[in-house]
C-alpha cells in the first residue's frame, strides 16, 4: 500500500530538480521527433508543455513513461543517470501519467477504480476485497484533492472533472512526485476546468510536480509556473513566471518552415455548392455554425482537437442529424435522414477513423471500392465481379494504391494505401462535395503529397473540396481559404492573403483577430 | 466452396461412412429419405437464422414461431375453413410482420437483438398455448388437402419417373426439393446480390457500411423479415408432417438447432462471415447425428449430449485450425521479409 499522508519527496525543501532530461533525442524513419531536449523538474513546479500537433509532445511523453527510449541523452532521476527509462523504472520513479481519454471502470466505484488490480484482501483463503480498508485509503487522496465525492460514489455519477480527479487520485497512489495532465480540460465545460486549475494548485503545495500539457493556452497561463515549447521536436523557449502570456506562447509555437508548396486553382471559384446555415451539432447544440463551400475551391477547416469539426462534417454527411439550421446544396434545400441521402446527393466524406469508419479492413480492395455504389455493378441487383475487378483495377492505376493484387485484404495494406482505397470509393463516382476529415493523419509523406495534389484536381474539376486539419503546414500549404472553428462555432474566416500560423492559432484559440 | 465448408463435408462423410459400416440401415433408402425430410425441415428456417446472423445478430423466437404459426395454420384450414393458399398467405404475411417488429426494435429502439427475440420467444410461445387452450391442434378425421400433403409430405422418385418406371431409385421428399430450391435463391442473394453484399458489410462494420452510404438500418430490418418469412414456410411444412401439435411442445429448441447449424457451418456470432453453403451442411451433419443416435442404439435421452460434444468440438477445431494457419502465416511472411515497398503504417 502507498504511503498516505503528502510526505514532500527529497529535495522538497531545496527545490533541487530531481528529474533532468538532456540532450535527449528521438528519430523514427523520416522525421526527427525529439532533438535537443532539456528539461529540469522541481517538486512542486507546475510546467506547461505546449506545440502545435506534431511538435513532439506525445514523443516526450512516452520517453518519460518509458514506452519510448531515446536515441540519445541522458534521464537522470535523484542525480542518478539512465540511458532510457523502463515503464517500470518510470512508475518506480514516481511519473505518473492522467491521459485524455480516461481509462475508468464507470460500472465500479471511485475505490474500486483507484486501487484496480491491487486490491487490500482479507479473509485468508477467500481472498475478499478488503472493503472499508480500501475505502479508508482512498479517502485521503480525494480529501488531498479538495473532491466532493466519496470513495464509493459510482464513478458513472462523477462529472468529468470529477473522473478526471479519480484518475489523479490513482497516479498518486503510487506515489507520484510527477503528475504528467495530457489534454486534461479538452473536453471539461469551462466550469469544471476552474475545479481542475484547483487540483493542480493543491498538488503543487504538496510538493507534486506537475507538466500541464494542453491547447488551451489561457489555462497554460493560469496554471503554469513555467512553459515549455516546443516547435517541430526542438525546444523552442522557456517562458517563466510573468513572462508567460498568450502571445509569448503563440510567437514561439509559429514560424516553422512551411514545407507543403501552395497550388493555385486552375478554374476561378464558383458558385456555392454546399450551404449550411446556423447548423447546431449534438455536440454543441447551442452553437451554430454558418458556412458556404463553393464549387472548385478547397477550404480548410482548422481548429484544436474538439473544437467541433468533425461533428460537422457528420452533419453534414447525414450521419447525425443537425439539431435545427439549414443545409443547401446547389440552392435546393438539402434534407439528409441518413448517409444514404447525403451519397445520393454527391456529397461524399473521407472519415478520421480510417480504420474504424473509412474501410472494411477484412474486405479485399475491390469490394470496398464498388461498396458505396454497389448497383452500378450489378445487373438485376446481381453484382458482376468482372465489372467489380475492372473498377478496383482502374482505381489502382489511376491512385497508385501499391498492392500486390486488387483482390487482398484492405486491412494489409499501409496506410497510406488504405486511405487511397478511401478515396478511390469516392471517386469511382460523380463527387459535388468532398469532405475530407484529417486526410493525411499517420500516412507517409509521399502518399501525403499524392492526396494534396488529388483534392486539387478534383477541384479544378469543379468539386467543392472541405479539408479538415489539424495539420498547419497542410491548412495553410494545401486551402484557398481557411474557416477556424472554436468550441463548436466559427471564430473566423481567412482568405490566402491573411493565411498565417498566428492568425489561425488565435481564432483557434479563441481570440479575436 | 469455401474451405470451412469441404471440412465440414468432409466430417459429415466420415460420420456417416462410420455409422454405416456399423449399421448398414444407415444407407437405406427409407432412412436416407427421412433423414432428407428432416434435412429440409430444419434447412429452411436455418437459411433464415443464418440472415439474421450474418448481421450480428441472433433470432431466438424461430421454435416459438413454428409453434403459433402452425396453430393458426391448421386452424385455419381444418376448423376454419379456408382454403390452404390463402391461409398459407395468412400465416407467411404474420410472420413477416413478426420480422418486422423485431427489426425495428432492434434498429430503431436500438434494443439487443438477444432482449427482443428472448420476449417474441416467450410472448408467442404463450399465445400458441392460450390459441388452443393448451389442447393439442390437429385435424378431425378423414379431412385431407392432397395437392398441400403432396406439396408438403410428398415424396417422388425423379429416376422413375423419368424413365417411366423402368429404374426405381429412393424417394426424395418434396420439403427436401423446396429447402434445395430455397437454398439455391438465397445462396444468390446473400453471395453475389447487392443487398447479400450489404448484409457482410453490415455484420463485419455498421459503423464503415453506414460511412459508404449504406441504409444499415433497413437491411438489418430486412435480415429478420427475411427470417421470420422461412420460418413461417418451415412452419407450415412441420405442421403438416407432425399433422397435430402440442402448441407447449411444439418446435421447441429449433432456433438453438439453427443456431447451432449456422455455427457448425462457419458462421460467426459476431456478425459478417458465413454462407449459405455452410448452414446447409451443418444442418446435414445434425441430422445425421440425430440419425446416428437411432441407429447405433445410443440412448435417446443422450441426443443433446452427442450434438452438444460434437458442436463443442467442431469449433475447437476450427478455431485451433484457424490458429495454426495463422502462425504458418506469419513464420511465412518473417521468411519472405523484404524491404517493404512504401514506409509502413505507424
Amino acid at each position: 500500500m502507498a504511503a498516505l499522508d503528502a510526505v514532500p519527496s527529497p529535495g522538497a525543501e531545496t527545490g533541487e530538480a530531481f528529474l533532468r532530461l538532456s540532450g535527449v533525442r528521438k528519430s523514427y524513419p523520416g522525421v526527427v521527433a525529439l532533438a535537443d531536449f532539456e528539461i529540469e523538474v522541481r517538486p512542486g513546479e507546475v510546467i506547461g508543455l505546449v506545440g502545435e500537433n506534431g511538435a513532439g509532445k506525445s514523443t516526450l511523453m512516452k520517453i518519460l513513461g518509458g514506452v519510448v527510449t531515446p536515441d540519445r541523452g541522458t534521464i537522470q532521476i535523484d542525480g542518478v543517470p539512465y540511458d532510457g527509462l523502463t515503464v517500470a523504472g518510470s512508475m518506480r520513479a514516481g511519473i505518473a501519467f492522467v491521459h485524455q481519454e480516461l481509462n475508468l471502470f464507470d460500472n465500479l466505484d471511485v475505490a474500486a477504480n483507484v486501487y484496480i488490480g491491487r486490491e487490500p484482501r482479507r479473509g485468508g483463503v477467500l481472498r475478499l476485497v478488503d472493503t472499508p480498508k480500501l475505502n479508508a485509503t482512498v479517502q485521503p487522496y480525494l480529501d488531498r484533492l479538495g473532491a466532493s465525492f466519496s470513495p464509493t460514489t459510482s464513478v458513472a455519477r462523477l462529472s468529468l472533472a470529477q473522473q478526471q480527479m479519480v484518475e489523479i487520485a490513482k497516479a498518486l497512489s503510487f506515489n507520484s512526485r510527477l503528475l504528467i495532465l495530457d489534454e486534461p480540460t479538452s473536453s471539461l465545460p469551462i466550469a469544471e476546468t476552474e475545479k481542475l486549475l484547483e487540483v493542480i494548485a493543491s498538488l503543487k503545495a504538496h510538493g507534486i510536480a506537475v507538466i500541464f500539457v494542453s491547447h488551451r493556452l489561457h489555462e497554460v497561463v493560469a496554471a503554469c509556473d513555467r512553459v515549455v515549447v516546443l516547435r517541430d521536436g526542438r525546444l523552442v523557449g522557456t517562458l517563466e513566471g510573468d513572462a508567460i502570456s498568450h502571445d509569448a506562447m503563440v510567437r514561439l509555437m509559429v514560424g516553422r518552415d512551411l514545407k507543403v508548396a501552395y497550388s493555385p486553382p486552375a478554374i476561378p471559384q464558383g458558385k456555392v455548392v454546399l450551404s449550411a446555415q446556423g447548423v447546431r451539432t449534438p455536440t454543441y447544440p447551442n452553437r451554430e455554425v454558418s458556412l458556404d463551400l463553393h464549387a472548385g475551391e478547397i477550404l480548410g477547416l482548422a481548429g484544436l482537437v474538439g473544437a467541433g469539426r468533425t461533428e460537422l462534417a457528420r452533419v453534414l454527411f447525414g450521419i447525425d442529424r443537425p439539431h435545427g439550421g439549414s443545409l443547401t446544396l446547389n440552392g435546393q434545400r438539402l434534407r439528409l435522414a441518413t448517409s444514404a441521402d447525403a451519397v445520393k446527393a454527391g456529397i461524399f466524406l473521407v472519415p478520421e477513423d480510417r480504420k474504424g469508419a473509412g474501410l472494411l479492413l477484412d474486405f479485399p480492395i475491390t469490394e470496398n471500392v464498388t461498396l458505396p455504389n454497389l448497383s452500378a455493378y450489378a445487373k438485376n441487383n446481381v453484382v458482376s465481379r468482372d465489372a467489380e475487378r475492372k473498377r478496383a483495377e482502374t482505381s489502382r492505376r489511376e491512385l497508385d494504391i501499391r498492392a500486390v493484387d486488387v483482390s487482398v485484404r484492405t486491412g494489409s495494406l499501409s496506410g497510406g494505401n488504405q486511405q487511397k482505397v478511401v478515396l478511390a470509393k469516392w471517386l469511382a463516382m460523380q463527387p459535388k462535395v468532398m469532405i475530407f476529415d484529417e486526410p493525411t493523419r499517420g500516412i507517409d509523406i509521399g502518399a501525403k503529397f499524392e492526396i494534396y495534389r488529388l483534392m486539387r484536381q478534383l477541384a479544378d474539376h469543379g468539386v467543392a473540396v472541405l479539408m479538415i486539419s489539424s495539420d498547419m503546414e497542410e491548412v495553410i500549404g494545401v486551402s484557398d481559404r481557411v474557416a477556424v472553428m472554436h468550441e463548436g462555432r466559427i471564430s473566423g474566416i481567412l482568405n490566402r492573403d491573411r493565411f498565417s500560423e498566428e492568425n489561425i492559432l488565435k481564432l483557434a484559440v479563441g481570440k479575436q483577430l | 466452396m469455401l474451405k470451412k465448408d469441404l471440412g465440414l463435408l468432409v466430417l459429415i462423410v466420415v460420420v456417416g461412412a462410420i455409422v454405416a459400416i456399423i449399421n448398414p440401415r444407415f444407407l437405406s433408402t427409407i432412412n436416407i429419405a427421412n433423414t432428407a425430410n428432416l434435412v429440409g425441415l430444419f434447412g429452411i428456417f436455418a437459411i433464415g437464422q443464418g440472415f439474421v446472423i450474418i448481421t450480428g445478430g441472433i433470432e431466438l423466437s424461430v421454435g416459438s414461431m413454428i409453434a403459433i404459426l402452425g396453430v393458426i395454420f391448421i386452424d385455419m384450414i381444418a376448423n376454419k375453413g379456408m382454403p390452404w393458399p390463402l391461409a398459407a398467405v395468412l400465416v407467411i404475411a404474420i410472420a413477416l410482420v413478426m420480422g418486422l417488429v423485431h427489426g425495428l426494435l432492434i434498429t430503431k429502439l436500438k434494443l439487443q437483438p438477444f432482449v427482443v427475440t428472448l420476449c417474441g420467444l416467450l410472448i408467442y410461445r404463450g399465445v400458441a398455448r392460450f390459441y388452443t387452450a393448451d389442447a393439442t391442434a390437429g385435424f378431425p378425421f378423414g379431412v385431407n388437402f392432397p395437392d398441400l400433403e403432396w406439396l408438403t409430405t410428398g415424396r417422388t422418385d425423379i429416376v422413375s419417373n423419368l424413365t417411366g418406371g423402368a429404374v426405381h431409385t429412393l424417394l426424395i421428399p418434396h420439403s427436401f426439393f423446396v429447402m434445395v430450391v430455397i437454398a439455391i435463391i438465397m445462396w444468390i442473394v446473400l453471395h453475389r446480390s447487392v443487398f447479400g453484399r450489404y448484409l457482410f458489410a453490415v455484420g463485419k462494420n455498421e459503423e464503415a457500411a453506414r460511412y459508404s452510404g449504406i441504409r444499415t438500418t433497413q437491411v438489418i430490418i430486412a435480415a429478420y423479415i427475411i427470417c421470420a418469412g422461412l420460418t413461417a414456410l418451415s412452419a407450415i411444412y412441420f405442421a403438416m408432417y407432425t399433422r397435430s401439435i402440442l402448441p407447449s411442445g411444439h418446435g421447441n429448441f429449433y432456433e438453438l438447432y439453427a443456431i447451432a447449424a449456422a455455427v457448425l457451418g462457419g458462421f460467426s456470432l459476431r456478425g459478417g462471415e458465413g454462407s449459405i453453403v455452410g448452414v446447409v451442411l451443418g444442418t446435414i451433419l445434425l441430422q445425421v447425428l440425430q440419425n446416428l443416435v437411432n441407429l447405433l442404439g445410443i440412448p435417446t435421452s443422450l441426443n443433446f449430449a452427442v450434438m452438444g460434444s460434437v458442436i463443442l468440438i467442431g469449433v475447437v477445431a476450427d478455431q485451433q485450425f484457424g490458429a495454426y494457419r495463422e502462425r504458418r502465416r506469419i513464420a511465412e511472411a518473417a521468411r519472405h521479409a523484404t524491404q517493404p515497398e512504401t514506409s509502413p503504417a505507424e
